[in-house]
């Protein structure tokens, strides 16, 4: 199966079922138990700030777990399993002293992990793909939001910076074979839109041209993202990527997630993409939400015809995915809203002129 | 949804070095603080998007447009809009589209560097997102006649939807405003080559919009603000209907067409619109003749308020009818009245031309409902005066006159809330409705009696309370089985199109049921409903929507819910033994009747004196709303006014009791004991338990937690209950004998308030006296309204406790009919509506809450605990059941 073939078989699956994406990273691998020497391994022995934590760093230095996770989902029933690149950019990076090069060598072989997992299954079961989506985060550093109480103006980077650090992520994570980017957990759409520009800019010039999944976060029932935008707004903003799919993830779980799912699919005239945490966070900061809770708030969406593709964030696991998948089994997907041309622009709020 | 549709768009130009002195001073001097302000005002004048420009010689472009855009994102006032980055400089533009997370629009790119350059800028401009002025400049120069502004436009228009792939609905096409009246005569065709340019691209090119900088058009007056500004009004008002959809224009100084001076409007038109004046001279010459005299008027507003007076006789009462004003409208009405062949006519003719204006300002959003119950105060004065004319004529000839329709208006049985009613009823009377009001509290029959003795079309169902839901739905199975055959509107707080769909429309399937979410679409309803070409498919429509609705009900209807006790073990916990409950001053209940008004009106809470008014949107910001911001201040005005006068003149009377007694909870009661020795029980209050699962450790809350338990220690709870009733009704009804519903709703909708602003006041004096738990508290009003402190006083009724009932016991122990005069219907609503009643728990981690839905097993309990029978606690929380009953 060439790259082209797997993107229109993944254009087909969506149109027939519900596509289900994996489910959080952090909490499988916290449940590894992982030492500094694990996350260090020959590579980066001796460097020079703490390298536990770092999870995007096991795609180099313990790729067996990387690729467990990926079988571990796909078992689950995932069609789509993320690269483990969530954070591997040098302005994310920054925090353990890494740089444009080592981000460049995460991203790649993150994919190509990915892409090996994925292609033994595709290989023994042609009929059922399955897909990689290369992951491209948020970055801990935001255009539109000032860095400094007392100086509304201030920003703590450039969006060239933004646009340089995304090229070098997005490029490796080509590179290495993911089927499509999933710009995941955005807080702040200008962060977002220096991405989509990035994808845009190298594909200008030459680069294989991919399916895009954008996925914001609404932070809380505000309906906001963080960086102030509506449901409505932040779709205005980012649809010029003529996103694959469009959706929301993490901060809620599936119960507040739901109100914005419905507002988005209201205006997106295409695939509307969810993955909510496991509910919120106890005071613990650990997710309660059963796979049985999840699973049955989603199938409630998945009859209504809110979704295209479901998946999990934090706090959710394979039992999750399973659960997530089983309630969307044999349920038709979504149809894309159709809309009217119209010059749909925004601010914090979208402003329509027909 | 704050979703915004504009049909022509204001783009705030004062953010502009180039076009704003001031501006470009605050910007050269550094003074971005002060410039953020004028980017403020722009959008609370009414701006839609704000245009920045930077374009200065003495700037860094970059660095301004940079630090300016950067600085307003931090402001979400103005950050709500989109902004227009606005250069002649690319650098200058790329800069900023990196500094906006919305969907801007630059301005602008054009041709005069060649299509290559063009095509790039173009791509650029899409993969950030943005949207585009393209100006109708090429390599040649920049378009001045008709033809050449359209070729240039086309050609860039191929160019940008065949070549780059750019999406013609962003594309905004300017095709040069130039000064006109400049004493050249080449220049003096240039407005007409525009609006002529306009109409073609608009007409040829689809999907793409025109735009343009107003204020170059009447460059050549600069320094005389009433010519230029009329200049203004008159250019977008051709241009406009030429097809221009959006222009960069100063928001907060446009003047309406029609109120211009006649001689002005004519004289700016020649110029306009190039046309040979009728008198001496040229069209230049003409202006100029009379500009001098309008050199230097400041408030147009004062020129408009008595010009209007010159017009004639139609045009006065439109616009009395229009700005709601009473003064002259019976000399107005008498003088149409005379030159009428008959009073009728009057009324079909002028007075509702004019509500027909005011009904289409409503719907377009143009008008808000305060403003067109004060139209309706206007029409009703006027038509008032002409009754005896009309019947005198009756009496001559023996006619009869027929209205649009007849609609029966009715609050149910049990409930006593009627604002929302009167609204609707003066909305429908407007437009033309003959309105049959039967009032608060009518049992079913007397509705079905009455509608069929009048030989209504139409009847309308208003209530507030819960309990009314149900008097609703035997209402419907009333006309179902007395086979009535007439439409039926369902409105007010708590219904819903979910138990509109569920609940009433099964009972009663004869005619159409419809569910009206609010006043604005009453009249949409009630006309459709009436016309015998549309009602069928909105019948089917309806129809089709409420099955929809049952269906996904039935389905995913009932959520997840924990068994009673299950959740019982989930209650607010805390260390009883470690908590010792503040003892009251003293016990028994006190009654309240030396509070006056000017004591409490510091405590009112204005937010939902506007919801009353269906204005959605927070006090006092929502003054500042540039769309409902008009309206609301006059809203406010005139409630300041009148409550001024209620104060002074006092129109209402406070009444209020409130009492503290030992208490314990025992289970999910809580028990209220006669005296301190604990032994015999007084009364007793039910609380019902939250039964959702819950996704954290969050408690499954009953009010009863907030109370020690029986044999934790000495516990005490507290009950009230206010009115500002007395004397609302009979003031609210004298005004509507003076046909002025607009003042007798807003008595209504004060002593509302008066009556929470009462409870609220009161609670603070209990809080830090009568209880005196918190003796320090200073609180601002602010605080209050966001409770920041111990305690809470729930309402039956509520949230926190569904069940009306709960009043009983209350009131029972407040004797609060004795010493308040409020009394309880038979749904257990106050009477006079204007009232208030609750508990007091003073658990400083007591908070409100929402009881949500509840299964069975905690209605079986809650029934045998009250001593109800199953069917009877069904149907006193019929809207909190997880469940169907009988099901």
């Amino acid at each position: 199966m060439t790259r082209q073939d797997r993107i229109a078989a993944l254009k087909a699956a969506a149109k027939e079922r519900i596509l289900i994406l994996d489910g959080s990273w952090g909490v499988m691998i916290q449940r590894k138990g992982l030492e500094e020497a694990d996350f260090l391994g020959e590579r980066f022995k001796g460097h020079n700030s703490q390298m536990k934590g770092n999870n995007d760093i096991l795609c180099l230095t313990r790729p067996d777990i990387v690729e467990e996770l990926h079988n571990a989902y796909f078992s689950a029933g995932a069609d789509i399993s993320e690269t483990n690149t969530f954070s591997s950019t040098w302005i994310a990076q920054a925090d353990y002293s890494l740089g444009d090069d080592v981000c460049r060598d995460i991203n790649l072989e993150g994919a190509r992990i990915g892409r090996r997992v994925a292609d033994e299954w595709n290989a023994k079961n042609p009929d059922r793909p399955k897909f990689i989506a290369g992951s491209i985060g948020p970055l801990n550093k935001m255009l539109s939001m000032s860095s400094d109480v007392n100086d509304p103006g201030a920003r703590e980077v450039t969006f060239d910076q933004v646009y340089e650090a995304y090229c070098t992520q997005i490029r490796a994570l080509n590179e290495g074979g993911v089927d499509l980017y999933l710009i995941e957990t955005i807080t702040d759409t200008l962060n977002c839109k220096a991405a989509i520009k990035a994808i845009q800019d190298l594909e200008a010039d030459g680069m294989d041209k991919l399916p895009i999944w954008i996925s914001g976060t609404i932070t809380d029932r505000s309906g906001r993202t963080l960086s102030g935008q509506t449901v409505e707004a932040f779709w205005n903003s980012v649809r010029h990527a003529k996103p694959f799919a469009v959706g929301f993830n993490c901060a809620l779980g599936a119960e507040l997630m739901r109100p914005h799912i419905v507002s988005l699919g209201k205006v997106a005239d295409t695939l509307i993409a969810a993955y909510p945490n496991a509910g919120l966070p106890n005071e613990m900061g650990q997710y309660d939400e059963s796979p049985e809770q999840t699973g049955g708030m989603l199938h409630g969406w998945a009859e209504e015809g809110l979704v295209n593709i479901l998946g999990g964030c934090c706090g959710t696991t394979p039992e999750h995915i399973a659960a997530i998948a089983q309630a969307a089994e044999g349920l038709p997907p979504r149809k894309p809203a159709s809309t009217t041309p119209a010059m749909r622009l925004a601010g914090l709020e979208p402003f329509e002129v027909a | 949804m704050t979703q915004s549709t504009a049909t022509f768009v204001n783009i705030g130009e004062r953010t502009n070095v180039t076009g704003s002195a001031v501006f470009r001073k605050m910007i050269t001097e550094g003074r971005y603080a002060d410039a953020v302000e004028v980017a403020r005002q722009q959008v609370e004048n009414g701006a839609q998007i704000i245009d920045v420009n930077m374009d200065e010689g003495m700037l860094d472009g970059v660095e301004a447009m940079r630090t300016f855009l950067n600085l307003i994102a931090a402001e979400p006032d103005i950050a709500r809009v989109p902004v227009m980055i606005d250069s002649s400089k690319w650098e200058v533009i790329e800069a900023g589209l990196q500094c906006v997370q919305g969907k801007a629009v630059v301005n602008s790119i054009s041709m005069k560097e060649g299509e290559e350059k063009f095509i790039e800028q173009a791509r650029k401009v899409m993969s950030y997102g943005a949207a585009a002025v393209v100006m109708a400049f090429d390599e040649v120069g920049q378009a001045d006649t008709a033809d050449r502004k359209y070729e240039i436009c086309e050609r860039a228009y191929k160019v940008l939807t065949e070549k780059v792939g750019f999406p013609a609905e962003d594309i905004i096409f300017d095709p040069n405003i130039f000064a006109v009246a400049t004493g050249i005569e080449e220049h003096d065709n240039y407005s007409v080559d525009f609006i002529e340019a306009t109409r073609r691209i608009r007409q040829n090119l689809p999907g793409c919009h025109v735009s343009g900088g107003l204020s170059n058009v009447s460059f050549s007056f600069r320094g005389n603000e009433p010519v230029r500004r009329a200049m203004h009004s008159v250019f977008l008002y051709h241009a406009i209907k030429a097809g221009l959809d959006m222009a960069i224009v100063n928001a907060g100084q446009l003047d309406i067409y029609d109120d211009i001076d006649a001689d002005l409007r004519e004289r700016v038109e020649d110029v306009i619109l190039n046309r040979r004046p009728k008198g001496e001279g040229t069209g230049t010459e003409r202006l100029l003749e009379i500009a001098e005299k309008y050199r230097g008027q400041k408030g147009a507003e004062q020129v408009k308020d008595l010009k209007w007076r010159d017009k004639p006789v139609n045009e006065r009462l439109s616009h009395a009818l229009v700005h709601g004003i009473t003064e002259f409208i019976e000399v107005d009405t008498e003088e149409a009245r005379a030159a009428a062949e008959r009073p009728l006519h009057v009324i079909e003719g002028p007075l509702m031309d004019g509500m027909n204006v005011v009904g289409d300002l409503f719907g377009e959003g143009k008008m808000f409902l305060p403003q067109v119950v004060k139209s309706a105060r206007v029409m009703k004065q006027a038509v008032a005066y002409l009754n005896p004319f009309m019947e005198a004529e009756k009496a001559e000839l023996g006619t009869l006159d027929k209205a649009a329709g007849k609609v029966l208006m009715a609050t149910v049985k049990g409930d006593v809330h009627d604002i929302g009613k009167n609204i609707v009823g003066v909305v429908l009377a407007c437009n033309g409705y003959d309105v049959v009001d039967l009032g608060v509290m009518v049992p079913a029959e007397t509705i079905l009696d009455e509608a069929e003795k009048q030989n209504v079309d139409i009847i309308g169902l208003s209530g507030l309370i819960t309990p009314s839901l149900d008097e609703m739905v035997y209402v419907a199975s009333e006309m179902q089985r007395r086979q009535l055959r007439l439409p039926l509107l369902i409105g007010g707080a708590t219904t819903s199109p979910v138990h509109t769909a569920v609940k009433i429309e099964p009972s009663y399937r004869d005619a159409p049921t419809v569910h009206v979410a609010d006043a604005s679409r009453a009249v949409g309803v009630v006309s459709t409903l009436l016309s015998d070409d549309d009602r069928p498919k909105y019948w089917e429509d309806t129809k089709a929507r409420f099955e929809k609705i049952r269906v996904s009900r039935s389905g995913g209807g009932a959520k997840p819910r924990l068994p009673i006790e299950k959740a019982r073990k989930a209650a607010f916990a805390t260390d009883w033994s470690a908590y010792e409950a503040p003892r009251p001053q003293s016990t028994g209940a006190i009654t309240i009747d030396d509070v006056s008004l000017e004591d409490v009106a510091p405590y009112i809470d204005w937010t939902p004196f506007f919801m009353s008014w269906d204005m959605k949107g927070t006090y006092p910001r929502i003054l500042d709303d540039p769309k409902r911001g008009e309206a609301a201040r006059q809203l406010w005005d005139d409630a300041q006014a009148m409550l001024k006068q209620l104060i002074a003149e006092k129109w209402l009377t406070l009444k209020g009791v409130i009492g503290l007694w030992p208490a314990n909870t025992d289970g999910d009661d809580i028990v209220v004991w006669t005296d301190e020795t604990r032994h015999e029980e007084s009364a007793r209050f039910h609380t019902i338990r939250q039964q959702m699962v819950k996704d954290n450790e969050q408690p499954n809350f009953a009010l009863a937690d907030f109370v020690k338990p029986v044999g934790t220690g000495p516990d005490w709870v507290g009950g009230f209950c206010v009115t500002a009733g007395h004397g609302e009704l009979e003031k609210s009804e004298a005004f509507k004998q003076a046909n002025d519903d607009y003042s007798s709703i807003m008595v209504k909708a004060l002593a509302d308030r008066f009556a929470e602003a009462f409870a609220e006041y009161l609670h603070a004096q209990v809080r830090r006296k009568f209880w005196g738990y918190a003796p320090d508290e200073a609180l601002s009003n602010e605080d209050l309204i966001s409770e920041k402190y111990d305690g809470i006083r729930p309402a039956p009724g509520y949230p926190a406790q569904p069940d009306h009932t709960e009043k009983e016991t209350l009131f029972r122990l407040l004797e609060a009919t004795d010493r308040t005069g409020v009394e309880l219907t038979s749904s257990f609503a106050m009477t006079p509506p204007s009232s208030v009643s609750g508990l007091y728990l003073s658990h400083p981690d007591s908070v409100y809450f929402a009881v949500g839905r509840i299964e069975k097993d905690q209605v079986e309990s809650y029934a045998a605990r009250k001593g109800w029978d199953l069917r009877k606690a069904e149907r006193w929380l019929g809207p909190v059941l997880n469940y169907t009953p009988g099901a």
